[in-house]
């Protein structure tokens, strides 16, 4: 039979700000266990939750860059479970109200067109502690700086038809709430996290089969791992006649498999209710505008702006807007050097593959984009060639001169890189070349007229290295010029 | 609305309070007698309430988002009943 993929996303963001949603603890990452969480996050008798006013705001961005209805009035709820590392009992979260209503987001796909994926809701709310499992004889360690970081939890429509659709869509939302400040989006320390719904229909189905949810995936690859896992222990069951168990299941990665999680005896009721310690929260237009008024330009726009206004390639334009620190270093060397085609290569070549090779973002690269706008702006008035420029460009990498623009045009002095296109001073170096050379010269002159170009290559290594920072173009006219009127 | 043994034992479990079989009959009656008080609200008319999220006729005020509190751990951990290594210790759960 043939089986439709149905896949819906539950992604959660922690949202970057100093303060936890409904305290003022720090949300820092890393401190020690414990240091973070204050009388509110302990949940201890009598403390009263007060509201984090960056929070709602991060929200409503979300909200505005995803098109969505903004909830002006939303409402917290509690949702009731016991667990060690929620000491409250309840979660602080939105049901029937939240923050941010139906919107969508247009992801890309692989044959270069676009799909819309409606997002049905995205509401705050905070996060649990962290339990530690090994090292405490026999119990289990609660770690309650994370209990009370706010979050916000965006819920897709079940409208992903492969796992390859899911990872796009969790990498442009990761690209959006990147782009718009309010999640650091650094999935190794679990700022993003992403639940997958997974079920499958007979093709033409109408009606929805049976789903899991994978909960907690957290990198771009293994949401795309653990629900191709998931289609296939699905399609094996439902091939074989039988019937899929709703349930929550947790991907292996090691294994590449997914099992079930502990089912518990009693199913969840969370008795869900409004919060009696916190009130509505009222937003009006003028709110809504203002925050509107700060959204920066996203991913989709700065794409087709740096394709239409630019010339770059659609490949190029989707790689460098992808992500807002890269986009922003690019766009700085381009307008430095005013070419944004010659900044596109130079960002996707020699400055990809350093941040390949030493394991690095762009923000702790060692050459600044101030820096690189000067080297291009170097090779585009000829003062440097392309292997002068690379030169400056890795000397920088090893941490040479200092982070200003000026230190570029020292290091070129210093590293004697001027390229010399005074046809005078090369005609010397390129005769000298010839004298010193005859054996070569004769060779040359033997060579028959249709191979020649190839020839003329030794001659032209000989120039750069008598004379670094020689303009290639200048040697080539020169040779041949010179070689042609020895025969 | 009335409720069966079963249901009481279930809530019993969501609630975590241990209750004793002989008592399960007066949680019963009790329980589904506060449920039928319940029941008498949804005889009102409520056609054209707006639904009450809050009994004051208040907004939520916002605080400026800034760390204003210290660690105090010690000070907390002084009333848990075990800790290690800054950690709260608690009986081993697993998923």
């Amino acid at each position: 039979m043939e089986w439709e993929v149905v896949i819906g996303l539950e992604i959660h963001a922690q949202l970057a700000t100093q303060s936890k949603i409904f305290s003022g603890a720090s949300t820092a990452y890393g401190a020690d266990a414990n240091t973070q969480a204050c009388a509110v996050d302990l949940g201890l008798p009598g403390v009263l939750p007060v509201f984090n006013e960056e929070a709602l705001r991060m929200a409503v961005k979300f909200g505005l860059a995803i098109d969505a209805e903004i909830g002006k009035k939303s409402v917290f709820d509690r949702k009731n479970y016991f667990y060690p590392d929620l000491p409250k009992g309840y979660q602080t979260t939105q049901l029937h109200h939240p923050i941010v209503g139906i919107g969508h987001i247009d992801i890309e796909l692989d044959d270069g067109t676009t799909k819309r994926i409606n997002v049905t809701r995205a509401h705050l709310e905070e996060d649990a502690g962290k339990s530690v499992h090994e090292g405490f004889d026999g119990m289990s360690g609660i770690d309650l700086n994370r209990a009370g970081t706010p979050l916000i939890e965006i819920v897709s429509e079940p409208e992903m038809r492969s796992a390859k659709e899911a990872a796009a869509y969790f990498r442009k939302m990761h690209s959006i709430v990147t782009y718009l400040g309010i999640c650091d989006g650094d999935l190794s320390q679990g700022s993003m996290r992403c639940d997958c719904n997974v079920s499958l229909r007979p093709k033409g189905q109408e009606e929805f089969g049976t789903r899991t949810e994978i909960k907690n995936v957290n990198s771009f690859r293994n949401v795309e791992r653990a629900i191709e896992a998931e289609i296939a222990r699905q399609m094996d069951i439902l091939e074989d006649g039988g019937s899929i168990v709703q349930e929550t299941r947790l991907y292996d990665a090691d294994k590449n498999e997914t099992r079930a999680m502990r089912s518990k005896e009693v199913a969840n009721d969370y008795r869900y209710f409004p919060c009696p310690d916190l009130l509505p929260v009222i937003i009006d237009d003028n709110y809504i505008e203002a925050v509107r008024s700060t959204l920066p330009e996203l991913p989709d726009a700065k794409r087709a702006r740096f394709v239409k206004d630019h010339g770059l390639s659609t490949v190029d334009a989707a790689v460098l807007a992808s992500d807002r620190s890269l986009a922003d270093y690019f766009e700085t060397v381009a307008h430095a050097a005013n070419d944004y085609k010659l900044a596109a290569n130079w960002v996707q070549g020699d400055v990809s593959a350093a941040l390949n090779r030493l394991e690095i973002g762009i923000a702790q690269l060692p050459v600044s984009a101030e820096q690189l706008g000067r080297i291009l702006q170097l090779i585009k008035d000829n003062t440097l060639n392309n292997g002068g420029a690379k030169e400056v460009f890795n000397a920088l990498l090893e941490g040479k001169g200092d982070d200003t623009a000026a230190s570029v045009d020292a290091l070129v002095d210093s590293l004697g890189l001027k390229q010399v296109s005074d046809t005078g001073a090369i005609e010397a170096i390129v005769a000298q070349v010839l004298a010193d050379n005859p054996k070569l010269v004769e060779g040359y002159l033997n060579t028959p007229e249709d191979k020649r170009a190839k020839a003329i290559g030794p001659f032209i290594g000989l120039t750069r290295k008598a004379a670094k920072g020689v303009n290639p173009q200048v040697v080539m006219d020169v040779l041949k010029k010179k070689l042609s009127e020895l025969g | 609305m009335a409720l069966d043994q079963n249901q009481v034992r279930d809530i019993a479990e969501l609630a975590r309070l241990q209750i004793d079989e002989t008592q399960l009959d007066d949680y019963q009656k009790n329980l589904s007698n506060i449920l039928d008080l319940v029941d008498q609200l949804a005889a009102a008319d409520t056609a054209n309430v707006e639904p009450l999220a809050h009994p004051l006729d208040a907004v939520q005020r916002l605080r400026a988002d800034q760390v204003s509190e210290s660690n105090q751990r010690e000070h907390f951990q002084q009333i848990a009943p075990a800790t290690s290594e800054g950690y709260y210790l608690v009986p081993r759960v697993v998923e």
